[in-house]
């Protein structure tokens, strides 16, 4: 007998929080706030792992129907939850990362005066997380799409007093609904041509299609249009642009939303619609591509940046990227698995970055780091750990997930694999540069006014600042939790047993390609020495550079000169973007949107017609004289000519 | 027998009095009277048509009329007093503050 699984409480359960804490934290305690955050964000978790427990006894794929929503003439979208191995992994990563998180934010914004406001919008984020997650209607999952979307702004603009913190909100916002419209598109023709949104429903009529090996067609286009709505949540080209700019936000929120979980909804989307995308290889094709330049491009950037959590924040773009091109080649339980340990590390490198941010009281600049590792021993050691993790060195979490993508890639096309294992070199580079410039050499924040770049709520900078501090142990327990996860989460993918628990998911397409695995076991070996090597020459190299001839890279950028200088710009992309589409917009908004159509159409137009009665008013108002008889008059005129025409009605006949 | 054409020729000299006398008074007293004049030039018509039609509601609607005419003779020449009181004159001319 299938259990009842209850499967609505784990996403209302942080709604409720949300909602106390939005409603009466204001006027609560610090503790009591926390208390009720993390009960309702750990209960979420606790309900998880039991349903986690109950998952081997029930019949897969397990739905469950809470409430009607919409039901028109045949279309059906309620408020129903569909469970399968995907959504479980999801469901694991996004309550378990996403209550570390709750944890180290008690400690990490304990002196922000928006305490309330930022556990309220926090468990809101997992409420919409989990919707979006286990939906069982893509209708459903674009309310959870849209919410995380909505929380994210909120919580990137979460200083909002501070300009850039609000315009990075907005950016984020409005790049997202670029991809929005495309997925929304998608849906639209899923409806007119399947009538449903329900994935079960959907992906049974999807089935016996065949695949579009020739042209493009329907799917081809839907598969497109969903990759465009991924494009924009999970920051790939050429929607990648607000990721950067949202490191605006808490760093806790850096981990959570834009790491560990929202930013992955991309690629859980395509993966939950591997149907459409396995029969629509040109629209995999296009997965492929962009996530493969998405990574090779975002890592680029990362090894020029300055700013500690601008450097996670292009990594994340180019793991991203990573889990695009596994999904892309058709490898989606590779790609899944790679965002399990993505989610592991990436959070925890941002917690970690926030414990050195917390340290030196709010210096966000590597240069002004730098021998931290004596004065911060537990966030070095966690840091290292996760460093090493997704630079890809065996055993740790990222080696197996990024090789386990690599392997898949090169098995689809070379170049992938080729662009791939350069992404690893560059990846290895920019995080041991990251981890070298912070943790070894001498510390520089002696030399400057710490004070002056606090962050403004950040509370710190009133105690420090002799010598950075290690940060208290609830904010490095997580850290902790998350190391270890960071080591050992990757041997579930030994001997592919995260790709077979989720074969049910996706099929016979991994079994095919699990067929064709045996032969080539050899190869696999070599190319997996392979990547190991480049990881470890891209650790070395930072070695070089940033520690034993520290001269270096000064040099080298004077001799790249135009080239340093466009990928420390970020490839101006920004600027292009606002040249080619915010200012015409602007422009074009302002000149004939405002001051053509608005002002002198609509306004005009309104003014005119007002002028125009108030002058016949002013005109007619002479016949009202006030003389009793010549009203009179009006009235017998009138009905002299009402009668004459009756008469003229009646003659005539 | 009077033919009816008899009657609505009279009721329409009647209520065509009482319309003149209406447009060319100026004392309120005589334009009330000719409003009277153009209820009962109406009423006889009602009371011709009933008569040639042999139907009653035609003088039903007289009582009604009647009732009606004696009300608002009251209330008229309630509010004529008012007005004399007021502005010691019956002229409606004069009655004029309605006027912007």
């Amino acid at each position: 007998m299938t259990p009842t699984l209850n499967l609505w409480l784990i996403p209302v359960l942080p709604l409720a929080g949300a909602a106390i804490n939005g409603f009466f934290g204001k006027k609560s305690s610090r503790t009591a706030v926390s208390t009720i955050a993390l009960v309702f964000c750990g209960a979420a978790f606790a309900w998880a792992l039991r349903v986690a427990w109950h998952f081997s006894s029930v019949s897969l794929p397990y739905q469950e129907y809470l409430a009607h929503w919409i039901r028109i003439s045949g279309f059906t979208a309620d408020f129903a939850f569909y469970l399968d191995q995907l959504s479980l992994v999801m469901l694991l990563v996004v309550t378990g990362v996403g209550f570390l998180i709750h944890v180290y934010s008690v400690g990490y914004m304990w002196d922000d005066p928006g305490y309330y406001r930022f556990f309220s919008y926090l468990n809101l984020f997992m409420f919409f997380m989990l919707t979006l997650v286990l939906a069982n209607n893509y209708l459903l999952m674009f309310i959870g799409w849209e919410g995380v979307g909505l929380a994210s702004y909120l919580l990137i603009g979460f200083w909002f007093t501070k300009d850039s913190a609000a315009s990075a909100g907005k950016k984020a916002f409005i790049v997202n609904r670029i991809g929005d419209f495309g997925f929304l598109i998608g849906l639209f023709l899923l409806i007119q041509h399947f009538g449903s949104l329900n994935f079960a429903d959907v992906f049974e009529k999807i089935r016996p299609i065949a695949p579009e090996t020739a042209g493009a067609g329907l799917l081809t286009a839907i598969g497109i249009l969903l990759m465009v709505g991924a494009c924009g949540k999970s920051a790939q080209i050429p929607l990648y642009v607000w990721l950067p700019d949202a490191m605006e936000g808490p760093t806790p929120v850096s981990a959570l939303i834009h790491a560990a979980t929202m930013v992955t909804a991309g690629v859980y989307m395509v993966a939950r619609s591997h149907v459409i995308f396995e029969r629509a290889p040109g629209a995999l094709t296009v997965v492929a591509i962009i996530g493969t330049l998405t990574a090779l491009f975002a890592a680029t950037i990362g090894i020029t940046q300055t700013d500690i959590k601008k450097v996670l924040a292009y990594s994340t773009v180019s793991q991203l990227g990573y889990m695009f091109m596994a999904c892309g080649v058709g490898a989606f339980s590779a790609g899944i698995f790679h965002l399990m340990t993505h989610a592991f590390f990436k959070g925890l490198l941002f917690l970690a970055a926030g414990s050195v941010i917390h340290a030196v009281g709010g210096e966000q600049d590597m240069r002004k780091m730098g021998g931290l590792r004596t004065y911060i021993p537990w966030t070095f050691l966690t840091m290292g750990i996760a460093t090493l993790a997704i630079a890809g060195i065996p055993p740790f979490a990222g080696f197996w997930s990024k090789d386990e993508i690599l392997w898949k890639a090169y098995q689809a096309n070379w170049i992938y694999w080729l662009i791939g294992l350069v992404t690893a070199f560059i990846t290895s580079f920019y995080m041991f540069r990251l981890l070298f410039m912070t943790f070894f050499g001498d510390y520089h924040g002696h030399q400057v006014d710490a004070h002056g770049h606090a962050r403004p709520a950040h509370g710190h900078d009133d105690h420090s600042h002799g010598e950075p501090h290690e940060s208290p142990a609830v904010m490095l327990v997580p850290l902790m939790i998350l190391a270890v996860l960071s080591v050992v989460g990757g041997l579930v993918g030994i001997g592919n047993g995260f790709e077979h628990f989720l074969a049910p998911v996706f099929g016979t397409g991994e079994a095919a390609s699990a067929a064709g695995e045996g032969a080539s076991h050899g190869m696999e070996l070599l190319l997996m020495f392979v990547s190991v090597l480049v990881a470890a020459s891209g650790a070395v190299l930072a070695w070089v550079l940033y520690v034993s001839k520290a001269y270096l890279p000064q040099k080298i950028a004077d001799t790249l000169g135009g080239f340093y200088s466009a990928v420390l710009n970020k490839y101006y992309v920004d600027e292009l973007y606002a040249a080619l589409f915010v200012k015409p917009l602007v422009d074009g908004s302002t000149h004939i949107l405002w001051q053509g159509v608005d002002r002198k159409v609509i306004d005009d137009s309104i003014n005119d017609a007002a002028d125009g009665a108030l002058h016949v008013s002013d005109n007619v108002r002479h016949m009202q004289s006030g003389n009793l008889r010549s009203y009179a008059g009006w009235i017998a005129a009138g009905s002299a000519v009402v009668i004459a025409y009756m008469i003229w009605l009646g003659v005539g006949r | 027998m009077v033919p009816l054409s008899y009657y609505l020729v009279l009721s329409g000299i009647l209520f065509a009095c009482g319309v003149v006398g209406f447009l060319i008074k100026r004392n309120i007293i005589t334009i009330f009277m000719s409003i009277e004049l153009m209820l009962n030039g109406v009423n006889l018509s009602f009371v011709a048509f009933a008569a040639h039609w042999h139907a009653l509601a035609g003088q039903v609607f007289v009582f009604f009329v009647m009732v009606v005419a004696a009300a608002e003779a009251t209330v008229g020449l309630a509010i004529i007093i008012a007005v004399y009181r007021t502005r010691e004159t019956l002229n409606v001319d004069q009655v004029n503050l309605l006027k912007l």
